[in-house]
């Protein structure tokens, strides 16, 4: 299905650094970004997309900005906090990177917080989306997104469309409770109900038992927010138990139909509505080139996490351009916070604030499009900010 | 009072499942003494294989599905004659070491040519859903699942206890210099039956895609789930496997029903209590070895 072409950019990469090597009086003009992503492991789905977002991204605009080379170094941690520390450690040590950036899950974006303090460098989370994160360092800045944004939006539609008891099924880990706390908090001050409560383990491997527990509670809908990857076994249980027949909906946090998975999910997920940040179906004109490069370089549709990443390596060029290609790593938190760009998800900007991303939150309905599967969005929540932090 | 019943009857399918996937693994550890922690990498062969076949080359799924223990079985005996023979008589921490090994470069091999999304098998649509039955809730796909793995455990049994290639199984493992002395190709037999027991796990990991998920972390996910098969069982009959895969499969279905706080911990007391009680397993055999 997935063809490996990370060996190409290894390759490359490997070929700019020999470069770098062999003309020394050139390394003054090159800026490094360490990249940190899970290309091995449960998450190597999110490491290869935000990669191939990046590679994407270098081969449109060019690798040089402000007058400066970019070399990019990418390191597996295989979403493991500790490889996440050493790999991080080696980077700025034995590199001396400029900038970090990836983190796959909310623990390694929290392991190399310390370093990124420490070595005052910029840490770019591209994927990882508990809120705490930008508190750990003034140097984090995030691209990808927060559980809250999209819980709470989720459950405001949700009051507002007639959706009074709901049935919550959530993974037990740091997202899992940002995104069942946002939503209940909203939900239930909307004057709607929860009316089952269900965690379930990381490593699940039969959502059969939650499933019927749901069924039996008779809820007007699911919440759910399961890790990627998993979604996809979710709805077919779900259809397969009869819960589509029985009137329950599905809504959530749009992991749940990331569109990296979507397509493969069966017409069982059809109707299911999320609230997210993106849509490969959103339907602006830079999306739809943005969609069809991608496609066209991996043959895969991008999701939500390619997009984190193509904004990521975005704000990198435009800090730089800010600073005129200065490296001082304070200057560029600096250029970076404030920041506003049109990207393939919408208009997005960074928080001056809080450093997080400030992003229209989409209510999207699964439907077929052209024969294929895609969120089609139907309704826009303007500039959301990250809930989590507003309320301290 | 459905629920109950519903409950029970996703809890048998699932253990029904566990013990496809698991026997194999009592097969070679209890009669060939051996520790076979790959096991699981022959599941997601099957698995694999029955993925391709069917969604990228049309074949129907239950054609697919012999197939899946076919190429399973066949890897199996591939691997048995150049690489596991080696080891039977090497201690258990290398066959240990040398399994894990193993597992770990199925996990990067599978990894590496199907890339690490999860991947599911597209079902004929007749095994779809649900249908009432004196209003319990029946998926049609673990009814299958139960009839499948029923018929193959009644198979396995009557082919070990009634047949000569059962006997001279039983003999091999009780006495190999005895029983070789007789004229039994003591490695002929053994091979047949890694090679079965591999196949077996092959069509374990074709069923179990719809429900479990197959990816290429499928053999160190599972890992856990055979081995509380075998111990619980006890490795010296399949009597043992069996029940044990069913009374873990109802257990870990109830309790993530009716107590879904402590649903995930409910199969591990069980194995701990069980444990305690017969440390050799329902159906061990006192300190055999």
């Amino acid at each position: 299905m997935f063809e490996r072409k990370q060996f190409s950019t290894i390759a490359a990469v490997a070929a700019i650094a020999g470069l770098a090597a062999v003309a020394p009086a050139k390394a003054e003009d090159t800026v490094k970004v360490g990249l940190i992503l899970p290309m091995t492991g449960g998450q190597a789905s999110t490491g290869k997309q935000i990669e191939n977002a990046i590679k994407l991204y270098m081969q449109q605009k060019g690798d040089t900005v402000a007058g400066k080379k970019i070399e990019i170094i990418l390191k597996d941690d295989a979403a493991i906090p500790d490889k996440t520390k050493t790999a991080a450690q080696e980077l700025i040590v034995n590199d001396k990177v400029n900038f970090i950036a990836g983190f796959g899950v909310t623990p390694a974006a929290l392991a190399a917080a310390p370093l990124a303090t420490q070595a005052k460098i910029p840490e770019v989370v591209m994927a990882a989306g508990t809120s705490i994160i930008t508190e750990r360092s003034p140097y984090i800045v995030r691209t990808s997104f927060t559980l809250a944004q999209s819980s709470t939006i989720i459950a405001d539609w949700a009051v507002k469309n007639g959706i009074k008891k709901v049935a919550t099924l959530t993974s037990d880990y740091a997202p899992g409770n940002d995104a069942l706390n946002f939503f209940k908090q909203n939900f239930t001050a909307g004057g709607g109900e929860v009316v089952e409560e269900v965690k379930t383990p990381l490593a699940n491997p039969d959502f059969a038992p939650f499933l019927q527990r749901m069924k039996d509670a008779k809820p007007d809908a699911i919440f759910v927010f399961v890790p990627a990857g998993q979604g996809g076994n979710f709805m077919k249980q779900y259809a397969e138990r009869g819960l589509d027949k029985a009137g329950i909906k599905v809504i959530g946090p749009g992991d749940v139909t990331d569109d990296d998975l979507l397509n493969n999910m069966g017409d069982a997920v059809l109707g299911t509505v999320t609230a997210h940040l993106y849509s490969a179906a959103h339907p602006s004109q830079m999306n739809k080139d943005f969609v069809a490069a991608y496609k066209k370089a991996y043959g895969t549709r991008p999701g939500f996490m390619a997009v984190s990443g193509y904004d990521g390596i975005h704000l990198i060029y435009e800090a730089l351009k800010k600073t005129g290609g200065d490296t001082d790593g304070t200057k560029l938190i600096e250029a970076m916070k404030g920041q506003k760009w049109e990207s393939p998800r919408g208009p997005i900007s960074i928080d001056p604030e809080t450093r997080d991303i400030v992003q229209n939150i989409y209510i999207r309905k699964v439907e077929k499009v052209d024969g294929e599967l895609y969120n089609v969005e139907f309704a826009t929540f303007e500039a959301v900010k990250d809930l989590g932090k507003t309320k301290k | 009072m459905t629920s109950i019943l519903t409950n029970l009857f996703d809890g048998v399918a699932y253990g029904m499942l566990l013990f496809v996937l698991a026997c194999g693994l009592a097969v070679t550890l209890g009669l060939m003494n051996f520790v076979n922690l790959a096991h699981g990498a022959f599941a997601m062969a099957g698995g694999y294989v029955c993925m391709v076949l069917v969604n990228r080359m049309g074949w129907p799924f239950f054609a697919a599905l012999p197939l899946a223990f076919v190429s399973a079985a066949a890897i199996g005996i591939v691997l048995e004659r150049l690489l596991y023979r080696h080891l039977y008589a090497r201690s258990h921490l290398d066959q240990v070491l040398f399994t894990i090994g193993l597992t770990f470069m199925s996990v990067a091999a599978v990894d590496y040519i199907q890339g690490s999304s999860r991947v599911f098998i597209n079902l004929p649509a007749a095994l779809q859903g649900q249908f009432d039955l004196f209003g319990v809730g029946i998926g049609r796909y673990r009814l299958m699942i139960i009839v499948i793995c029923g018929l193959l455990t009644i198979g396995l049994q009557m082919v070990l206890a009634k047949t000569r290639f059962g006997s001279r199984l039983r003999a091999a493992v009780d006495d190999p210099r005895a029983a070789s002395g007789l004229g039994i190709n003591v490695p002929q037999v053994f091979a047949f039956t890694f090679a079965f027991g591999c196949g077996l796990a092959g069509l374990g990991g074709a069923l179990s895609a719809e429900i479990l998920g197959l990816d290429p972390y499928f053999p160190l996910k599972f890992m856990i789930y055979f081995l509380i098969v075998v111990t619980v069982g006890g490795s010296s009959s399949i009597t043992g496997p069996f029940l044990a895969s069913l009374l873990l499969g109802i257990g870990d279905v109830a309790g993530k029903y009716y107590v879904p706080k402590m649903g995930p911990f409910v199969i591990y007391t069980m194995m701990i209590v069980i444990l305690i009680w017969r440390p050799n397993g329902l159906f061990g055999r006192t300190a055999a070895r």
